[in-house]
């Protein structure tokens, strides 16, 4: 009957939603600064270093070009679906960040403020929907394009990306055995109690690693949209912002599945090499997770950089390459990486006696 | 069959070895190779900023020169004109009349001095022709411009800064090439 709501919650999340949001769209942002300073880099070139110093302000004019294309919906597009698809990717691409504890707490105003938009227990399962759901952005793209390469891009990609979540899942599971919880803050709170989970999941590291790239659609998996062969891909019809929200979105994708791998394997938020507990008596609870928050952030940007160097480093996969690799290496070693996850948790459950 | 360069290169149709099947080793060794360029140097010059040197025979627009009391040398012969193998030059004479010696060297200049910069092929012969040293070819190329008419440079574009009014300006506009008016190697 009397339905109290607590404000101060709601506030507070609110907040952090748009914080992280914003904080998404910025670094997004700037990832396409830094794909091109790196691809410059790289390549012997300078890259963009005329608007601002060392082009800063470069996205900020990219964005603004791309407001100012002309909108070209192609007449024999189904209009509402057209228009559904960046906003799909979008939506699908920013939702991942709800879960990712991007710190511990800060206690402000006299309480607790969790640095995680939603603790939900089956956060990574949460993660694994909506990056799943994150295809449709492209199905739907591709397919109200009305446009043939559209939509063999948006297959390639639907194939692509439901072929690369087995192993991913499968990477998962032996995961799952060693930490034993779904929720990515006790994850995250586990590896700063013990060693990360690197060390104790190389191999699922690695599969999980190949099968984000995939997820990402990145170089050496970016077959959706092989210029050579697609034109563009499933957003050869798309023009001016619309273009700009795939592109967005598969930045924004980039970023938050690094955010993902850094609090699933390399710690989250944990400072290496310190004791956290220890340093929160020293400088205070506040201090202690702005630095996280800024460790969290160093590792995702290697993270980004790692993608962007693999990304203009190898050439893209063949379509049967890219399929021979999904189904006949990866999920194989990933299943052989479970069962022995599953061998040596029993064994140690067991006090390793057989 | 003798080969008839040395380039021949026969092609391994081996199948691969575990190793090379395994195929993040050789992922591994691109990377490493894709992060030495980043110790690189880059051959990009910052042009607007830096621009790379001319070579000292380079031959840029035309400069309509002043002597040392801002007079201007020419007298409106029509050499030049003449020796334009590309006919970019056009004038037209005119008297100089009392109280005007400030402004020109000799009884006759050019009231009107055209370059089609166009139809210019800097061939700097309009250099070699002149008597007076009155044109030369400078270190600056002709700048782009949205119409066509911007390209046919008046007495206003191609006259030099005033010695005596401007001579920072002056000094710039002269440029190395014209140092040497008898040290071009174009007399010999």
């Amino acid at each position: 009957m009397f339905l109290t709501i607590d404000w101060t919650i709601i506030l507070e999340k609110f907040v952090l939603i748009v914080v992280v949001v914003m904080g998404s769209l910025i670094i997004a942002m700037y990832a396409t600064w830094g794909e091109r300073k790196v691809a410059a880099i790289l390549q012997d070139r300078r890259g963009p270093n005329r608007a601002g110093p060392a082009g800063i302000f470069q996205p900020l004019a990219d964005g603004l070009k791309l407001f100012f294309k002309e909108e070209i919906i192609p007449n024999f597009s189904s209009k509402f679906l057209f228009i559904l698809g960046p906003c799909l990717a979008m939506l699908t691409a920013i939702m991942i960040g709800a879960v990712v504890p991007w710190g511990n707490k800060l206690h402000l105003f006299n309480r607790d403020m969790s640095l995680q938009i939603a603790d939900i227990n089956i956060g990574i399962l949460f993660v694994f929907g909506v990056v799943s759901m994150g295809v449709y952005g492209i199905m739907i793209g591709g397919w109200a394009s009305n446009n043939k390469f559209s939509l063999f891009g948006a297959l390639r990609a639907a194939s692509q990306i439901i072929s690369y979540e087995l192993p991913m899942g499968l990477a998962l599971i032996a995961l799952l055995m060693v930490t034993g919880t779904l929720s990515l803050k006790a994850m995250v709170g586990g590896q700063m109690d013990h060693i990360w989970n690197i060390f104790k999941q190389p191999l699922g590291f690695l599969i999980f690693l190949v099968c984000a790239f995939a997820e990402c659609n990145r170089t050496p998996f970016d077959l959706a949209e092989a210029e050579n062969e697609l034109v563009g891909g499933y957003h050869t019809e798309y023009s001016s912002m619309k273009l700009g929200f795939y592109l967005f979105a598969e930045y924004i994708n980039m970023f938050l599945s690094s955010a993902v791998m850094v609090s699933l394997f390399f710690g989250g938020y944990d400072i290496p090499f310190f004791n956290d507990a220890a340093l929160i008596d020293k400088l205070g609870l506040n201090w202690v997770t702005i630095i996280q928050g800024g460790v969290l952030f160093i590792k995702i940007v290697c993270f980004l950089i790692f993608f962007m160097w693999v990304r203009w480093t190898i050439p893209r996969f063949r379509y049967d390459q890219l399929m021979n690799l999904g189904w006949k290496i990866l999920i194989p070693l990933a299943i052989f990486n479970m069962l022995l996850t599953g061998a040596l948790v029993l064994l140690k459950q067991n006090h390793w006696h057989f | 069959m003798q080969a008839l360069t040395n380039r021949l290169k026969v092609v391994s149709r081996k199948p691969m070895t575990f190793w090379e099947r395994m195929y993040l080793p050789a992922i591994l060794k691109g990377m490493i190779i894709t992060f030495s360029h980043i110790f690189k140097k880059r051959p990009t010059i910052n042009y607007p900023e830096k621009t790379r040197p001319f070579s000292p025979v380079f031959r840029g627009l035309q400069i309509l020169n002043r002597d040392e009391e801002g007079r201007e040398k020419c007298t409106a012969c029509g050499l030049c004109a003449v020796a334009c193998p590309a006919e970019a030059i056009t004038m037209e004479a005119a008297e100089r009349k009392v109280g005007e010696e400030h402004l020109y060297k000799e009884e006759k200049y050019a009231a009107k001095y055209e370059i089609n910069m166009l139809r210019c092929i800097f061939c700097g012969f309009c250099e070699e022709a002149c008597p007076k040293d009155a044109i030369y070819l400078s270190e600056t190329f002709a700048p782009s411009n949205f119409q066509r008419k911007g390209f046919i440079y008046g007495k206003e574009d191609l006259l030099i800064p005033d010695p005596k009014k401007d001579p920072e300006a002056y000094k710039k506009a002269l440029g190395s090439r014209a140092k040497h008016p008898e040290g071009h190697g174009n007399e010999h």
